[in-house]
């Protein structure tokens, strides 16, 4: 009895050791086929865009043999997971099309490569890209030839709105009426807080609307990336341009707080209810469910909502971030793209930037969904005419001004976050106590920075 | 060898001694050496990812680490890390914001749960089906339910502003739960309590259970009311398992992170930003670890403290 027993388990011992051993010799037979395919991974945020590249991507699959892996994340955590991944020198992505604010922090703490060098080499010049990308994108420090990215995606914050609301006979009778002028896209933000309180809870087609929708979303950047529209067009600055870090009298300065109060004005009487936290999904929702007669949002979105079929064609038009009493400036947007420092494959990451920089792919680009940055695209004769936003597009990107791309501009970001919707939204204190504790909270932050002499 | 077989040894035995001697070396290991060979394993993991963390931890909360600027050189700083803690106006806030939070939520568990265990464990007809009915929402993930009452919040697709008009007249859309200064404390003590209720109900309905009938039955025949019954039997008897469901859910809410996170960020403005979330955004987003470090030392110590004097509260309840 016994000795069956003990045959059958040593039956079964050497079947599972065959099969172990035919598994492992299937695979180590199979590692000099894994090893020749050759991988990249890009990593961006999950967006329109980014499936546009994807896209793309297969014409450098076809052309070097290297596959392109991607890893998109979603906006609200997209600054999370990178600077995590970054931080502890992750090897998740080899290709990153990081945030403009993070070059600052990405030269410092050497999470990318330098890529003066490389540019040299394949003559690719930052001349050839326009210059508030260079600047915005790729620059560290500001202002000097020091290069850390391609720019990748130019965008800005811009405004859409309802054409062929705008077109009704009886609407456009009605507003001139009311206020003496004729209805048509705003080219300053007094102009367009009338539009706003004009439609707002108006009935169009049985359905209530609302005037306009702007950014309010508190946990990562949502609101900062819509007020600063407003406050740049009063006079907001972040320092003092002759002593930089100079902030108090520039960030808190009376006309701030009247763009800031602006802003809250604008919130409070011309939106959507429940929009307390609200960035670009909520923003793109709103408009294409009919809600709203004039939407604050990213170029980047403006090829889906054209290509709309309920709100899209003829129904949408596009303008500027209108003016202010003291300056004409929208948000800039947008990210390039680097070669992650801890990398293992730099050679073939670097071949990818070579490959994207090039005019043909870059007009590819532009045509598929992406925003290129390349002059010899948005330059081209052609190029006005080649979307019906490509014009406020161009002007938007002549006009353009970007938040802090400090090393500390996480902090910075998330401590105007923090004192903007306590004022905005959540009525706390006055747009002056806010800016003021803004300041404190900069200063703070430069302090620890090590540039506590020209903070006050 | 020459094994030395005793005349009287069974034979089984001397059978067993002379065909496996490799038997005699592993029945060498003593019982103590056995069960540290399999505790061992479960020791070092616990080392490696909790106390060794934790060391760590309370090494940079001393230092001046800022993973957003680590090209600075790393400095030992002392104290100072946990003097800016104490002495940041924003972290009392966040924590008298938590502590409010705790009390309101722990309060209304405990009404509820008890309530429903009481209900229960009457044993009516199909009692079982709607105690499982009542457990769901505790089986949901706190991301799922953020998510969904976010959607069920809407000021004007959402059903529960529209369940709202319906009794009381107001206009679906003239309110937002989590968008108003005035309601979204109450929005995220509302929904923890819907998730959490229950968890209370099981424990305390453990403890009624755990109530012998007979005590009943005897106040009863010395012809105590029901409201006397519960006041005299069932609160003191069930009052160790209240106590427990207590300091689980207190425990629970001061760490509350991920629901309160998905249904207002913390907002409006700063409204509902418990301490987790502070520390969440100083550690990950603002990248100050050591300021964040020292943070959660604090707050470590202060639920740990606070546990303690509990639980000996407790014990002494029990022992009564």
């Amino acid at each position: 009895m016994r000795k069956s027993v003990t045959g059958k388990w040593s039956k079964w011992a050497g079947g599972a050791l065959a099969l172990f051993a035919g598994v492992a010799l299937t695979a180590v037979a199979g590692q000099p086929a894994a090893a020749q395919s050759k991988q990249l991974t890009l990593c961006w945020a999950a967006w329109d865009p980014a499936n546009a590249l994807v896209e793309l991507g297969k014409d450098f699959t076809k052309e070097s043999g290297i596959e392109m892996k991607y890893e998109f994340v979603p906006w609200t955590s997209y600054a999370d997971r990178f600077l995590n991944e970054l931080n502890s020198h992750g090897k998740l992505c080899d290709l990153i099309i990081g945030d403009s604010q993070w070059i600052g922090g990405a030269a410092e703490n050497h999470w990318y490569i330098k890529l003066n060098d490389f540019f040299a080499k394949e003559h690719i010049t930052m001349d050839d890209f326009v210059p508030a990308t260079v600047l915005g994108y790729s620059e560290w420090p500001k202002n000097t030839p020091n290069y850390w990215a391609l720019p990748a995606m130019a965008d800005a914050v811009g405004w859409t709105y309802r054409k062929d609301w705008f077109a009704r006979p009886e609407i456009q009778a009605e507003f001139k009426k009311k206020y003496g002028r004729d209805l048509a896209p705003p080219k300053t933000y007094d102009e367009l807080k009338d539009i706003a309180e004009f439609f707002e809870g108006r009935e169009i087609d049985g359905k209530k609307v609302y005037g306009a929708y702007i950014f309010t979303e508190r946990g990562s950047e949502g609101i900062t990336m819509g007020v600063t529209n407003v406050l740049y067009n009063y006079g907001f600055e972040y320092d003092n341009p002759k002593k930089p870090y100079q902030m108090q009298g520039f960030v808190n300065s009376p006309d701030a707080v009247k763009g800031l109060e602006f802003y809250k004005a604008l919130y409070k009487c011309c939106t959507a209810p429940g929009m307390t936290n609200a960035y670009m999904q909520e923003g793109l929702d709103a408009f294409k469910s009919g809600q709203v007669a004039m939407q604050m949002n990213w170029f980047a979105f403006f090829p889906g909502l054209y290509k709309d079929p309920n709100v899209g064609g003829d129904k949408i038009g596009f303008f500027v971030n209108p003016a202010g009493p003291k300056g004409h400036f929208t948000q800039l947007g947008g990210q390039g793209i680097s070669v992650v420092a801890t990398s293992d494959h730099q050679d073939d990451a670097l071949r990818y930037i070579k490959w994207f920089a090039q005019p043909k792919v870059q007009q590819k680009w532009w045509e598929i969904g992406g925003y290129s940055a390349l002059k010899a695209v948005v330059d081209a004769p052609g190029f006005p005419k080649s979307a019906p936003f490509a014009p406020q597009f161009l002007e938007s990107m002549a006009i353009v001004k970007d938040f802090w791309a400090e090393p500390s501009y996480a902090q910075l970001l998330l401590d105007m976050q923090k004192r903007v919707h306590d004022y905005v939204v959540a009525d706390k204190g006055t747009a002056q106590q806010a800016l003021d504790l803004m300041v404190k909270d900069w200063t703070k932050v430069f302090k620890e920075q090590g540039k506590a002499a020209a903070s006050e | 060898m020459t094994a030395i077989i005793h005349p009287d040894a069974p034979v089984d035995r001397i059978g067993a001694q002379v065909r496996f001697p490799a038997v005699r070396r592993v029945r060498g290991l003593s019982d103590r050496s056995i069960t540290w060979l399999f505790v061992t394993p479960t020791i070092a993991l616990l080392l490696a990812i909790n106390i060794f963390p934790l060391i760590w931890m309370i090494r940079l909360s001393f230092t001046s680490l800022n993973l957003s600027m680590s090209y600075l050189p790393l400095r030992f700083v002392g104290l100072d890390n946990y003097a800016d803690v104490l002495s940041d106006e924003d972290v009392w806030i966040r924590l008298q914001t938590t502590a409010q939070f705790v009390i309101s939520t722990v309060v209304l568990e405990v009404i509820v749960g008890f309530g429903l265990a009481l209900l229960i464990n009457r044993q009516f007809r199909s009692h079982s089906f709607w105690t499982t009915i009542i457990l769901l929402p505790m089986m949901l993930s706190p991301a799922v339910v953020g998510n969904f009452w976010t959607l069920l919040f809407q000021p004007q697709i959402g059903p529960f502003n529209y369940v709202v008009g319906l009794f009381t007249g107001v206009a679906p859309s003239s309110f937002s739960m989590t968008g108003e200064v005035a309601l979204a404390p109450w929005t995220i003590v509302l929904v923890d309590t819907w998730m959490w209720a229950p968890y209370v109900m099981l424990i305390c309905l453990a403890g009624l259970r755990s109530i012998p009938d007979y005590i009943y039955e005897a106040a009863e025949v010395d012809r105590a009311s029901s409201w006397r019954q519960f006041w005299s039997i069932t609160l003191p008897m069930a009052m160790p398992f209240l106590m427990l469901a207590v300091l689980f859910r207190a425990i629970e809410n001061f760490k509350m992170f991920d629901m309160v996170n998905l249904l207002t960020s913390g907002g409006p403005g700063s409204t509902t930003e418990l301490v987790s979330i502070t520390l969440k955004r100083a550690a990950f987003e603002k990248w100050r670890t050591g300021y964040s470090s020292a943070l959660a030392i604090i707050l470590f110590v202060t639920v740990f403290g606070a546990a303690n004097i509990y639980v000996k509260a407790l014990n002494r309840v029990k022992q009564r």
